[in-house]
């Protein structure tokens, strides 16, 4: 498997042709405590850069941009009790949609793990 | 352009604590501490917190009160020695140019604290309008923090018992840590709790004495924004401003019975219209659930029809909730009425509910 991010601090891993996605710790860290998350359909088309999600805090509500082409296959129902997640395990529990990638190569434009931490350095 | 941001004699304190700093009415302001909105917004409610709000315009106004009273819907003949009040600097049409609080710490006239973003314009207006009546001094070389919470008294019967005598809009001038300082017991949270005016140069050593109390904790603007969102007040700017009165803002209780008789404030015909043919629209609460409202969030009857508008929206941590406030027409103010808000487009079910959203928690002895 692997993870790759966004410089907008979405991550996405990669299992076989299914990837999940969700948002960064370093991003649930500087939104403040999670009290929504707005998930899209199961079916819906993405394409690379499109807003899937809202993740709202205290403060603000922030967009989540799909990092990659594909189609949802599954969202995390349970962030719709469990909001907090997010925060307290954001690469974990805390995890957004699945998508069925239309194009693995898009994948080798984003960050790996070394980039991403000098990218929030 | 960059513009330079104004710093408060406890910018360097923020700075210190960790404290996340944003831009706000021309000021460097912490948004946040490490312990975070939520964690900060119920260590106020359940302990004690301090805010830092020496954005905040403060200034004496001596000389004839009756041309400072005339720019205010307040009857200053109301306020004794040792009083506050709150009031409203409204404009000829109604609006509010501000709200505000006048007060008599002492026996030298009136002090007035303004909101920091409005202040310049609030004084000049202050000082047009009352030339060769009376003077006008700002005090921008005091600092202002809050106290608030239900253990602010405990901290302030440790540090300053004489102050713990005051109820609710009371004032005085008392010595904290060996300096005389002016305060009253009020704040913008809802919750019991002391504002205290410092001359700047002993702010700093003030605010970590009171940080060092065991119930004390620092608190940033942003859960300053819950806090005063859930206890049902508004912000200047957001929830009122220069194109809705005191009777469409629900703050008919801030015009003085004296005033309203007499009709003699600024927009006092069209406020008094406004309260007799009951058609205009109302400042009210708004609950719901799933995702918060935010500001300009439009609000629909079940119909779909837009019958208002969002005006301040977020998560309430003690309500444990989307909360918010907003202008609705008359027939949709009944707390129970049924609405949509619209957010991000999709209509979200709520309910009109009667403000505050958490019961208030003053000493009035």
């Amino acid at each position: 498997m692997t993870t790759r991010y966004t410089e907008d601090h979405e991550w996405i891993t990669v299992d076989g042709d299914i990837a999940t996605v969700g948002i960064t710790g370093y991003a649930a860290g500087q939104l403040g405590d999670v009290v929504f998350v707005e998930l899209p359909e199961v079916g819906k088309t993405l394409s690379k850069g499109d807003e899937f999600a809202v993740v709202e805090s205290v403060k603000a509500a922030s967009e989540v941009y799909a990092p990659v082409d594909g189609e949802i296959t599954a969202i995390n129902d349970a962030l719709e009790g469990e909001p907090a997640k997010v925060n307290e395990d954001a690469t974990g529990e805390g995890w957004f949609v699945k998508i069925k990638l239309a194009d693995a190569a898009q994948l080798d434009g984003l960050m790996d793990e070394a980039a991403y931490s000098a990218h929030t350095a | 352009m960059t513009e330079t941001l104004h710093k408060t004699p406890l910018h360097a304190l923020h700075v210190e604590l960790g404290g996340k700093m944003v831009p706000f009415a021309g000021y460097d302001m912490p948004v946040q501490y490490p312990l975070g909105i939520m964690g900060e917004h119920k260590h106020c409610r359940e302990q004690a917190g301090l805010f830092d709000v020496s954005h905040m315009g403060q200034a004496r106004y001596v000389g004839d009160e009756a041309a400072l009273e005339a720019l205010l819907t307040c009857d200053l003949s109301e306020i004794g020695a040792g009083e506050q009040k709150y009031t409203l600097l409204p404009n000829e049409r109604g609006g509010i140019r501000d709200d505000l609080m006048v007060s008599r710490p002492d026996g030298n006239g009136i002090y007035l604290v303004v909101n920091a973003a409005t202040k310049d314009a609030d004084f000049a207006h202050i000082e047009a309008a009352t030339a060769g009546k009376g003077i006008l001094t700002r005090i921008p070389e005091r600092a202002l923090l809050a106290l608030q919470g239900p253990a602010a008294k405990d901290v302030m019967a440790r540090l300053c018992p004489q102050a713990c005598k005051m109820v609710f809009m009371q004032c005085g001038v008392f010595t904290l840590d060996g300096v005389d300082v002016m305060m009253s017991r009020s704040g913008y949270t809802g919750e019991d709790g002391f504002e205290i005016s410092i001359p700047e140069a002993d702010a700093d050593r003030i605010a970590r004495l009171l940080l060092a109390q065991d119930e004390v904790a620092a608190i940033g603007l942003g859960a300053r924004d819950s806090l005063r969102l859930e206890a049902g007040l508004c912000l200047y700017g957001h929830d009122m401003d220069e194109n809705r009165t005191a009777v469409e803002a629900s703050l008919i209780w801030a015009l003085a019975k004296s005033r309203r008789e007499r009709g003699d404030f600024p927009g006092a015909d069209v406020v008094a219209k406004q309260i007799e043919d009951k058609t205009c629209q109302k400042r009210v609460g708004l609950t719901l659930t799933g995702a918060p409202a935010r500001e300009g969030a439009e609000i629909a009857d079940k119909s779909g029809n837009i019958i208002g508008i969002v005006t301040s929206g977020g998560f309430g941590p003690t309500v444990n909730g989307p909360v918010a406030m907003g202008y609705v027409d008359r027939d949709f103010m009944a707390p129970g009425t049924e609405v949509d808000i619209l957010v991000r487009g999709k209509p979200r079910a709520a309910t009109i509910t009667k403000l505050p959203f958490v019961p208030a928690n003053f000493y009035r002895g």
